[in-house]
């Protein structure tokens, strides 16, 4: 038995999250254009299956047989490096989420940390594929992102810094614990939860801050010239940090796994936790997708003056009064 | 963890080699951040979680603004390789290499001496981090606040001079005078035609 939860336990979470990771961004492409087709009063993909629900295995399988052209002039390396960049950061930062009650991964003590230094290392695959493209709306949309994203980041990780400053830890579970035993942050940390959703939309370059692939002016931005599987990467990884941010929303703001258990124990509670987070989650990918569908395309000054101007000092203010209170209350 | 210290050692030695024989800028930048990370691991292994992970946040993060100002202003084309290849001529390498070699000399009599080498101290969490900067070494971090305070202030200072100047030559789109601006495709259509009919 103790081996079982020393040995099983970990690879089973490890596989299940990488599971539902991957199968939830060929979902939510569907999803999303069903949702957008409702609020757009149309029907959306509706054909292939019960209620369209097999195109995502479609669009999968048209993207396997699409030809995976490298343009001659590209530089191949990095052209090819640069999607598995933006897969393989968001998929490492799911492994300090903790999906139920000790069920996590890896459970860090530098949780938060760990993921803002994925977000800033996923930068790198936007920016290097507008570059190594060798085109110049890719490069116009690589260097797009490196600077929204620059931007973003740095008051994404000041409107975190007020859950942790109450909870006085960077681990993901202790900030559930935290929010356990008193109230969910969004009520003592709203301003960083607007804060970080702000952040989140453009660190995960979702309309209305999709100015990096604004295809109106960009052609396609930085995966202008990208085709077959590894467009479907730079898709899919589009989607997952969709997921990530919503999930850290849930976690950080939400409680997470917490929720009424109805009387249940054991496996059950862990269980019906796991469920409320999924719930959790899909209610903000939903909010997500309805910000796309309504809100238009900022110019580019307009967004970075925003972030600047706007949202920075609403971040340190923030801080500070977070910091003032917990002094005086004595955390 | 003594061979994970060795693996992350080597690709961080190894990255850094090829960081400076590189020709290609963004090739030689990606071997930099490389070894940042291989570092950044070393940090992790000896129970600095909180340096770890702001080595990459500041250092492996942070490059990207010099990686955009390589792409930027240096418009580098095919012939750029061809031009490093020329500075990295092996009498260029004399100078650094006999300074690597006294260092290396330096640590293999470290290493093959009796040792002063003193013990791990076990894992720093970051609120010792905290109570660290904001305790013994306030000062410090005043100072280096202080210093980017500096940065701040001038470097908005010379943004706002470089803005103020294209902002005084506004577009003339409403003058009759066709071809008076450069942004050619602002004058109106036609105007030429009209003006030479009067």
């Amino acid at each position: 038995m103790n081996t079982f939860h020393e040995i099983i336990t970990p690879i089973l979470t490890v596989f299940g999250v990488l599971f539902v990771v991957l199968n939830l961004a060929a979902v939510l492409v569907w999803v999303e254009r069903r949702l957008l087709a409702v609020w757009q009063d149309r029907y959306g993909p509706n054909r292939v299956g019960p209620f369209g629900l097999f195109q995502p295995l479609a669009d999968t399988l048209k993207l396997l047989w699409k030809e995976d052209w490298i343009p001659p002039f590209a530089d191949k390396p990095i052209f090819v490096l640069a999607p598995a960049i933006v897969m393989t950061t968001v998929l490492f930062s799911f492994a300090v989420i903790p999906v139920g009650e000790k069920i996590v991964i890896a459970d860090l003590n530098v949780g938060l940390l760990y993921i803002l230094a994925m977000s800033s290392m996923g930068v790198y695959s936007v920016v290097l594929g507008g570059w190594a493209s060798d085109n110049k709306y890719s490069l116009l949309g690589g260097l797009r992102a490196s600077a929204q994203m620059i931007s973003y980041e740095v008051f994404m990780g000041l409107s975190l810094m007020g859950v942790v400053f109450v909870a006085g830890s960077f681990r993901l579970s202790d900030i559930i614990a935290w929010q356990n035993g008193h109230v969910w942050f969004v009520v003592p940390q709203f301003l960083g939860f607007v804060l970080f959703v702000i952040a989140g939309i453009a660190e995960s370059r979702r309309l209305p801050f999709d100015l990096p692939e604004s295809e109106s002016e960009l052609v396609a931005g930085f995966h202008s010239e990208y085709s077959g599987m590894k467009f479907g990467m730079f898709f899919a990884g589009e989607y997952m940090g969709v997921t990530l941010v919503s999930a850290l929303i849930a976690v950080l703001f939400f409680g997470g796994w917490l929720g009424p258990v109805f009387g249940l124990t054991g496996w059950r509670a862990t269980a019906l936790g796991i469920v409320w987070l999924l719930m959790k989650t899909f209610f903000f990918i939903g909010f997500f997708i309805l910000l796309r569908a309504s809100l238009p395309r900022p110019r580019f000054d307009q967004l970075m003056s925003w972030g600047w101007k706007r949202m920075l000092p609403l971040a340190l203010v923030n801080l500070l009064v977070t910091g003032a209170v917990v002094l005086a209350i004595g955390s | 963890m003594e061979g994970l210290f060795y693996m992350a050692a080597v690709v961080a030695v190894g990255a850094t080699l090829m960081m400076l024989t590189r020709q290609n800028a963004v090739h030689a930048l990606l071997y930099l951040i490389l070894s940042l990370l291989a570092v950044a691991v070393i940090f992790y292994l000896f129970g600095a979680p909180f340096a770890a992970a702001l080595e990459v946040i500041v250092y492996a993060g942070a490059i990207m603004v010099l990686f955009v100002f390589v792409v930027m202003l240096l418009n580098l084309g095919p012939r750029a390789g061809g031009l490093e290849a020329a500075w990295l001529s092996p009498t260029v390498w004399l100078l650094p290499a006999i300074m690597a070699a006294i260092l290396a000399g330096e640590i293999v009599y470290i290493l093959s001496g009796p040792g002063l080498r003193t013990a791990p101290a076990g894992e720093i969490a970051p609120v010792q981090v905290g109570l660290a900067l904001y305790g013994p070494y306030l000062i410090g971090v005043e100072l280096a606040s202080m210093l980017l305070l500096g940065a701040l202030v001038g470097a908005h200072h010379l943004g706002r001079e470089a803005r103020s100047k294209p902002e005084t030559k506004t577009h003339d789109v409403y003058s009759d005078v066709a071809g008076s601006d450069s942004g050619g495709d602002l004058v109106r259509a036609g105007s030429d035609r009209t003006s030479g009919a009067a």
